[in-house]
């Protein structure tokens, strides 16, 4: 006898991590249907791991654009080796380019944020190479002020310059696909996730973990960022458990150990409307 | 592993501009103590710089020109903990500059709250968001009377602000979840009930949050899954897209529409899943295989072979357009169903409607910011629902190359469902061919043979010019005969009655009759009213090169001065529903093949006129 219609299909009704992965994943195969070519920035954190991982999920195991790395040589050493044993592992095709000195970024910037402008610089390189149409950018609106007031698919200037005055409406998961001549897509898979539903996807998922983020010595890092600008936090917290505790009770922001953002009112809100993402 | 994730709510703020919906956001992190560590201090340090009291609206107006100039330019989120919830609320700019923005925020939450300042009242924009909420589909609204402080907390004055706001929200089908006297900027009401507004025997702004119901899953709904992409990275070949209403299981059929193929699914892909999957429903993105090999393209909606959507190329959208430029009536535009993208043009605009009085107007164009009920016409047919059924399926979003122009929710009223004029049901038949050719038809007949298809309103001399011409016709020698149209509900069509989906097909069979009558050497005239362009454009394909279009001009006003049958009283008088002219539309012809202006000419000249362009046309010596 068939089931009640009702009854039919309530053994698959989702969660919570269900439906951000389902809306990442649409995101995602949008964005490799209509914003080729695709490049995917992978910066080794925690979120452009769960990036990674909803490509995989979205494509059935394979990524099947670039992974590019915005190399400042700055990176922790734990980092590097993270890299070094997934792409193989994942089967990724990745990129690596050398960000330009810090003496040739801006001189009005605040030390700190001179420092993270490599990032900008290192992205408009790639674009110049490569002439991309689409950059996946692992940020989340939860993060920062300004990310929050972000597009899923934000277009840009070859510069990376944002027009945050004048933002494309973006509703009903109808996304700006065709940008103007002489601009690209960032694309923002995860910007809807908060901090502990990364760690709960990690945790679920069984994503590998950098070392990094777990207590040692009563610190860790809460944001992974450059050795010279990023500071670990107080934290006891050494399994995804205990991380996901302490996030759900703690007050301090989650980029307080990234010192270029609070540099001066608008040092990020400069840094992003010039290009970083 | 750790305890589950808390269940999300995403609510929008919304209002008129300096209202203080940034203020209450701000102010509702504070009293419940979700503000971040340093948060509070930062803000006040940037007030002190500016040399102005402490604004809460700074925690949510994260731009630098936000903050200079006191105004939010753009929707912004922030997530905020409460009971067993989690909510996100959605900060929507009020100003009427920044609509898209309000519509980007607003087309994301499940609920809203919608700000009214005390002492102004109810504002232009206050009214607009209320419209639009109910066209982007937020039904759970709950409104907030800010300021309360300004006006003294007097409950008479609330009462009016209220008694207004819930007769415009009345007047869109709206109920309140609640109206809530606050001070955002005091905290009265906030999170607390209020010293100063202990007349208010209702929820605080945080009783109202916890209040609202969770968003509904649409798991019960007919299946519908927009094919959103197609992979072939290994042997597999793999369909992908995002169930939006409905599920679906391993060896189920499916029907693709438009193209109208099915397939029985083999399996559900999956990557780095606990078990295998078997099945799908509502809020998925998924890849599945078929057992049979078909060609899909991106775009088409996938649902079982009942209930499946509707397949039309023109229908109707009460349209929000937030484009600098105007839409006009004959614009190109493309639309995007889902995953499907289709050029469209805009037939007519039938009102603009003016969302401060709830009253409507006719114009021939839509201004930036106004919302409007028009007709629009695609390319190819298109497979869509009527929003007010599944409401995900049946919405569209009006793009240009580069530009989000607008969107707007779908109806069909009395555009009928073309499936079946499409559907070919038999299988495995061959054409047998004739050995009379149609050159030997046309050497005996001494004329062309054709279809001679007269379009036209009710009363505007159809069935009388036929009738007449096929008599002067006859006269002449012609092989000649009339369809018409109550004759064939007597027979071929007896089965036929008077729905959207059995006029079409009315209008189908006599096209195909006509087309083997032209076929068999005749000139055929047909005289139906047949109003909708998609169906004579069907009769005009089954009769091909020998197809005339002939528009029987008249007016409506003469056409029911004239009401030979008496229809149009009775239509005007309710008796008759759908009455072309009165209660259902007429497509006049684009560009007819000939035009007779039956007001300004008597029958006569009518018929001199017809018998001319037969002549011409139709005539072998």
């Amino acid at each position: 006898m068939p089931l009640p219609l009702d009854l039919k299909y309530l053994a698959c009704a989702m969660n919570r991590l269900d439906r951000l992965e389902s809306h990442s994943i649409y995101i995602l195969r949008e964005a490799n249907r209509q914003a080729q070519p695709l490049a995917m920035l992978w910066s080794i954190g925690k979120d452009s791991n769960v990036v990674t991982w909803l490509a995989r999920k979205a494509f059935f195991g394979r990524v099947p654009f670039p992974a590019v790395q915005l190399d400042t040589g700055m990176e922790l050493d734990e980092v590097y080796a993270y890299r070094d044993k997934y792409v193989p592992e994942w089967g990724l095709d990745l990129k690596v380019i050398d960000c330009p000195p810090e003496s040739e970024m801006d001189p009005d910037l605040p030390p700190m944020t001179r420092s993270a402008a490599r990032k900008s610089a290192g992205l408009r390189q790639l674009l110049e190479q490569g002439k991309y149409a689409g950059i996946i950018v692992g940020i989340r609106r939860d993060e920062e002020a300004t990310r929050a007031k972000e597009r899923v698919f934000s277009p840009r200037s070859l510069e990376g310059n944002w027009e945050f005055r004048d933002q494309p409406p973006e509703f009903w998961d109808q996304f700006m696909t065709q940008p103007p001549p002489d601009t690209h897509l960032r694309i923002h898979p995860l910007l809807h996730w908060t901090e502990v539903d990364v760690w709960r996807y990690t945790e679920r998922e069984g994503i590998p973990v950098n070392p990094l983020y777990f207590a040692h010595d009563g610190k860790r890092y809460r944001s992974l960022g450059e050795k010279n600008i990023t500071a670990p936090v107080d934290s006891d917290a050494a399994t995804i458990e205990a991380i996901i505790t302490e996030l759900e009770s703690t007050r301090t922001p989650e980029r307080a150990g990234r010192l270029m953002d609070s540099e001066s009112e608008d040092s990020f809100e400069r840094l992003r409307t010039s290009g970083y993402m | 592993m750790s305890t589950a994730a808390k269940e999300q709510l995403r609510v929008v703020i919304v209002g008129h501009v300096d209202h203080g919906k940034s203020t209450l956001v701000g102010r509702l992190f504070h009293d419940t103590g979700m503000l971040p560590d340093g948060k509070f201090e930062a803000i006040e340090e940037m007030c002190r710089r500016r040399g102005m009291p402490f604004e809460w609206a700074f925690l949510m107006d994260s731009l630098k020109a936000e903050r200079d100039q006191g105004v939010t330019i753009d929707t912004s989120q922030i997530w905020f903990n409460h009971g067993d919830r989690e909510y996100v609320l959605i900060d929507a700019p009020g100003h009427r500059e920044f609509i898209r923005n309000m519509v980007t925020g607003a087309s994301n939450a499940d609920a809203a709250l919608l700000l009214i300042d005390a002492d102004q009242g109810v504002r232009s924009q206050s009214r607009h968001h209320g419209y639009l909420l109910q066209l982007l589909g937020v039904r759970q609204v709950a409104v907030v009377v800010n300021k309360m402080d300004l006006i003294d907390y007097d409950q008479e004055k609330f009462r009016a602000i209220e008694q207004e706001y819930r007769s415009y929200l009345e007047g869109l089908g709206v109920t309140p979840t609640c109206v809530i006297p606050i001070s955002a900027r005091d905290g009265d009401n906030i999170a607390a009930p209020s010293e100063n507004l202990s007349w208010h025997s209702g929820p605080t702004v945080l009783g109202a949050l916890a209040g609202f119901a969770p968003p509904v899953g649409n798991e019960d709904a007919p299946l519908r899954l927009p094919l959103q992409d197609v992979y072939k990275f290994d042997d597999r070949r793999i369909f992908a897209g995002r169930v939006e209403s409905g599920g679906f299981k391993v060896g189920d059929e499916l029907l693709f529409s438009p193209s109208n193929r099915t397939a029985h699914v083999a399996s559900i892909e999956a990557w780095n899943a606990p078990a295998p999957v078997t099945q799908a429903s509502a809020g998925a993105s998924i890849g599945f295989t078929l057992t049979e090999q078909i060609f899909a393209e991106r775009g088409e909606v996938i649902s079982h072979v009942d209930d499946a959507p509707i397949e039309t190329d023109v229908f109707h959208v009460r349209l929000f357009w937030l484009a600098d430029r105007k839409l006009a009536i004959g614009d190109m535009v493309t639309l995007k169903i889902g995953p499907a993208s289709v050029r469209a043009t805009v037939e007519q605009i039938e009102r603009v409607i003016d969302v401060d009085a709830l009253t409507d107007r006719t114009a021939d164009s839509v201004a930036r910011d106004e919302i409007a009920d028009i007709v629009v016409r695609t390319a190819q047919l298109v497979a869509i629902d009527s929003h007010q059924d599944l409401p995900r399926t049946g919405r569209v979003v009006f793009t240009d190359r580069h530009e989000t122009l607008g969107g707007g929710i779908a109806s069909m009223d009395d555009y009928p469902d073309q499936r079946d004029m499409v559907t070919v049901r038999a299988t495995n038949v061959t054409a047998e061919a004739h050995r009379v050719t149609t050159a030997q038809r046309i050497e005996r007949n001494l004329h062309n043979p054709g279809v001679l298809w007269f379009t036209g309103l009710s009363g505007s001399g159809k069935s009388t010019l036929a009738m007449a011409l096929e008599q002067r016709l006859f006269d002449q020698g012609y092989q000649v005969y009339v369809l018409d149209g109550d004759n064939v509900r007597g027979g071929l069509n007896a089965n036929l009655g008077f729905s959207p989906e059995d006029r079409a097909e009315n209008i189908r069979r006599v096209g195909e009759v006509a087309a083997l009558l032209a076929d068999a050497g005749v000139i055929v005239i047909t005289a139906f009213i047949s109003p909708y362009r998609a169906d004579r454009e069907r009769a005009r394909a089954a009769a091909g090169d020998s197809f005339h279009e002939i528009y029987i001009e008249a007016d409506l006003e003469t056409c029911e001065a004239r009401d030979p049958k008496g229809l149009y009283k009775r239509a005007r008088s309710g008796e008759i529903s759908e009455f072309t002219g009165i209660s259902a539309p007429y497509e006049a012809p684009d560009k007819p093949d000939l035009i007779v202006d039956t007001a300004a000419q008597d029958i006569e000249a009518c018929l001199d006129q017809l018998a001319a362009y037969i002549a011409e046309k139709f005539r072998r010596s």
